[in-house]
């Protein structure tokens, strides 16, 4: 590839303070929110209008180099890093908010707009629920590229639930339009399995979002247990009580000392398990269930509920929440995240078993997770300058998303696949599963120029498209025939 | 065309195998309740019924889940996770004998009142077993409620007419049955006014679970249905809203008959079904149009999702009612549902979707059914 050329005419067609060749400034995209993982992009290119990111995605296809599209670099799966001798398309310039319209319950944004700048623009009667823990950086379009979900996706779910429309710049530089403001599409939803497909089937330009009323109320209390299976239980009980919360969470122990050094936020440290609880809803309905969360909480043995009295003890304690894994830095020099998800009735056996690993590998787990969903977040600790504590680290981690799997769960719930869990890819489908995801990219993306080398555990072509569709040339001019 | 009393998903997949050998197209049915739907093709070659897959594998109360078998009856299914106080949250009508199953419903992403507040089929679908077209078995998406491991393909083929393969077995995400139900009906013979009771209501911090609408010969209702254990009281919030947007309404704390008679509207035996997806601004404008065809219509208001039955009409002049009706709504979707062939054969019964997204679905199909065996033609420009 002759990334001079390239360079000359992305330069040519964007502009050459948007074209990034040098060294240093190619460095600061080296990694998404992973930092596991380092690759310098040949060059990275900052559009700003659908029409440039067309320019690029085309000019690559002519080229025949091989892309990677960026928002905010958020993303916890390696999922945004560069591809050696590739172009690094970078979306956080387009950050205009398009329309809204509340009446009809949509808004239209660019990809680079932040998750939390959606909501911002139509409160306070209406928000937009999918609230991942960086939601004040990370943008939608990275949002709908790994179905991003936050703690309130148990009741409201998860992105892909609220994408009703995009335009996609496709590998050949292409654009379509699919689905709409409209609910229903004749024809295949191909805005479905767009959403979650982590860059590789092309790149999402104009993103239409279902944004929904503001709940009339919302009560939240955080409960204390000395066990985590207590905590667990809890949650049990509520869910199988008919009562559905906005959002259920769990600390365990060692998260809720890293959460409690960073945020100040009072909790008590002699506690094995925390377990938020946020009801919302008519204040009618929220007055009965939370009588009997309350109730619950209080027959599993809570130490304590600590019940937030007005907004702000409410946004503190979602604050030690969502501040959970920066806080880990109080506690170890380094950490590594899983993401998986099991039933939630496994829950203590998962947590047994995940004790039973760290005992074994002499590393610390701390535990944080999406209670109502069976989201498991056990953050690995550990010392980057000891020798083999990394490797140590991430064979645990491997073994932990292993268990998830085998309780019938799923190697990751919103951190997607990304470099970093492919490999795993075949402890969860079988050859004729990962074949059917290759048949899905290879329709978007022939060339497989989008993000290569992610998500699918081993690298394939796509070939031709068997079948009586597309006569071959020898056939056509009658010198061969087709057996 | 023998139909196998108990398939295996061996068997289907052998079946598929054998299709593709010589390009044989396969019709995949069920309950058949929905089987007139989609482009008229000519007979296909075979005809495979999943109606024997019919077992309810699994039913994770704890875990709000449940794994079904493509054959089974939603009415079965429901009547099942009932026992539970759980339901699957779909609620399409049923055709003759309650007969639509899991399967079919899946595969056209048919949906009912509880579309407002549940979301539809592709919301409810965890993951799918699905044999293609090539006879091999190929699971995707998961048994729990949050994941993002591969591609959604379950949404793919959620609404896809069984084009690109036969669906085997569904993963449901399911709800608790709500304790109790009220439901606001308010009265009107203007448009305009349950337009704004219904933008009033949708916009309303109370969400109801459904939020409806009916129209027949000029005399109209906007209904809004609130569940929970003060649903009673919500519903008076619902009131309140309606009587602010200038109708008087009541509240029906026994309200099933209601709801049953709105998503039995959504079929007809006799006349022209047209599903109409607009916004919920567009009420009114769909009303007015639906009036003057001599139409009957019901929908989802908060959605924008309208069935309108025309009166039937044989061949030329169905299909004028039908381009009547698309131009005065353009350029939203309308879909001919249920109608009399002599008209479906006249006419695209699809409309025309987007081109530049036509021709990636044509893509998606070639991977997935290159031989185009299943369901050959039915689908959005003959896939």
């Amino acid at each position: 590839v002759n990334v001079q050329h390239l360079r000359v005419e992305f330069e040519r067609l964007l502009a050459p303070s948007r074209v990034l060749s040098h060294p240093h400034a190619l460095r600061t995209y080296a990694s998404d929110g992973l930092l596991l993982y380092e690759v310098m992009p040949a060059l990275v290119v900052l559009p700003e209008s659908p029409d440039e990111v067309r320019a690029v995605v085309r000019t690559c296809y002519e080229a025949g180099v091989p892309w990677v599209a960026r928002g905010s670099g958020t993303g916890l799966s390696g999922g945004a890093v560069p591809v050696e001798e590739g172009v690094l398309i970078v979306l956080t310039r387009m950050r205009r908010i398009l329309e809204i319209d509340l009446p009809n319950g949509f808004v239209v944004v660019e990809p680079g707009v932040t998750n939390a700048q959606v909501s911002a623009a139509i409160a306070p009667t209406h928000f937009y629920p999918p609230d991942p823990s960086s939601q004040i950086v990370c943008s939608i379009g990275g949002n709908v590229a790994e179905n991003s979900g936050g703690a309130h996706c148990f009741k409201f779910g998860f992105t892909t639930n609220y994408v009703l429309g995009l335009d996609v710049v496709l590998p050949d530089g292409s654009l379509v339009t699919l689905g709409g403001a409209e609910v229903d599409h004749p024809g295949y939803d191909l805005v479905g399995p767009f959403v979650g497909s982590e860059g590789t089937l092309g790149i999402a330009t104009r993103i239409v979002l279902r944004v929904i009323p503001v709940p009339e109320t919302a009560r939240t209390l955080v409960a204390f247990f000395d066990t985590m299976e207590q905590a667990g239980q809890a949650v049990s009980d509520i869910v199988a009580g008919g009562v559905v919360p906005g959002a259920m969470e769990i600390m365990d122990r060692l998260s809720i000392r890293a959460t409690e050094e960073a945020t100040g936020a009072g909790y008590p440290l002699d506690v094995g398990a925390a377990l938020i609880v946020e009801l919302d809803g008519p204040v009618v309905e929220c007055e009965v269930g939370w009588q009997e969360v309350v109730a619950i909480c209080e027959r599993n043995g809570a130490l304590g509920l600590r019940v937030a009295r007005d907004e702000a003890e409410r946004q503190l304690i979602w604050k030690a929440r969502k501040s959970a894994f920066a806080a880990m830095g109080r506690l170890s020099p380094s950490y590594y995240v899983q993401d998986g998800v099991i039933p939630r009735t496994k829950l203590p056996e998962v947590l047994g078993r995940i004790e039973d690993l760290a005992r074994r590998f002499g590393v610390r787990v701390a535990n944080v997770f999406h209670a109502g969903d069976g989201n498991l977040h056990p953050l690995v600790l550990y010392d980057p300058a000891t020798p083999g504590e990394a490797e140590r680290a991430q064979e645990l981690a491997g073994l932990i998303v292993e268990v998830c799997v085998e309780a019938g769960g799923s190697l990751t719930g919103e951190h997607g696949i990304g470099l970093d869990k492919k490999r795993y890819m075949p402890k969860m489908f079988s050859g004729p599963d990962l074949d059917a995801f290759q048949r899905l990219r290879c329709a978007f993306d022939p060339d497989q120029l989008a993000n290569p080398g992610k998500v699918m555990p081993t690298p394939r072509l796509c070939g031709e498209v068997p079948g009586p569709y597309r006569q071959h040339p020898l056939e056509r001019a009658g010198v061969a025939e087709r057996f | 065309m023998p139909v196998e009393a108990r398939p295996t998903h061996a068997s289907v997949a052998g079946l598929l195998r054998a299709a593709a050998a010589d390009g044989r197209s396969v019709r995949v049915r069920a309950g058949g309740t929905k089987s007139g739907w989609g482009h008229p093709v000519a007979e296909p070659a075979l005809e495979l019924s999943t109606a024997g897959l019919d077992d309810i594998v699994e039913h994770n109360a704890g875990d709000l889940t449940a794994v079904v078998q493509a054959g089974v009856r939603l009415a079965d299914a429901q009547a099942d996770f009932g026992r539970a106080g759980q339901m699957v949250a779909l609620d399409p009508p049923l055709g003759a004998d309650d007969g639509a199953t899991i399967g079919g419903i899946v595969a056209t992403a048919d949906s009912g009142p509880l579309r407002h507040g549940y979301g539809g089929v592709r919301d409810q679908v965890l993951g799918m077993t699905v044999a293609l077209a090539d006879g091999s078995v190929t699971r995707s998406g998961g048994k729990v409620i949050k994941n993002v491991a591969g591609y959604d393909l379950p949404k793919l083929f959620a609404g896809s007419f069984g084009t690109l393969g036969v669906i085997l077995e569904v993963t449901l995400r399911l709800h608790p049955v709500p304790v109790r139900r009220a439901t606001v009906v308010a009265d009107s013979d203007d448009p305009q006014c349950m337009e704004l009771a219904s933008l009033a209501l949708s916009a309303s911090p109370v969400r109801p679970v459904s939020l409806d609408f009916a129209w027949e010969r000029g005399a109209g209702m906007v209904l809004a249905r609130y569940a929970g254990a003060a649903a009673a009281d919500q519903a008076g919030t619902g009131l309140r809203a309606v009587e602010e947007a200038g109708l008087s309404g009541r509240i029906d704390e026994d309200d099933d008959a209601l709801w049953a008679r709105q998503r039995a509207a959504q079929r007809a035996a006799d006349g022209i079904v047209l599903k109409v997806s607009a916004l919920p601004a567009e009420l009114s404008r769909v009303i007015r149009v639906a009036h003057a065809m001599g139409a009957s219509a019901v929908g989802r208001a908060g959605l924008g999702l309208s069935w309108l039955v025309l009166p039937s009409r044989e061949a030329a002049a169905g299909v004028a009612a039908v381009e009547e009706v698309r131009a005065a709504l353009a350029p939203r979707p309308v879909v001919v549902l249920d109608g009399p062939g002599s008209v479906r054969e006249k006419l695209d019964v699809w409309g025309s979707p987007d081109a530049g997204a036509l021709a990636l679905m044509r893509r998606v199909k070639q991977r997935f059914d290159p031989l185009a065996i299943c369901n050959r033609g039915i689908f959005v420009g003959g896939i």
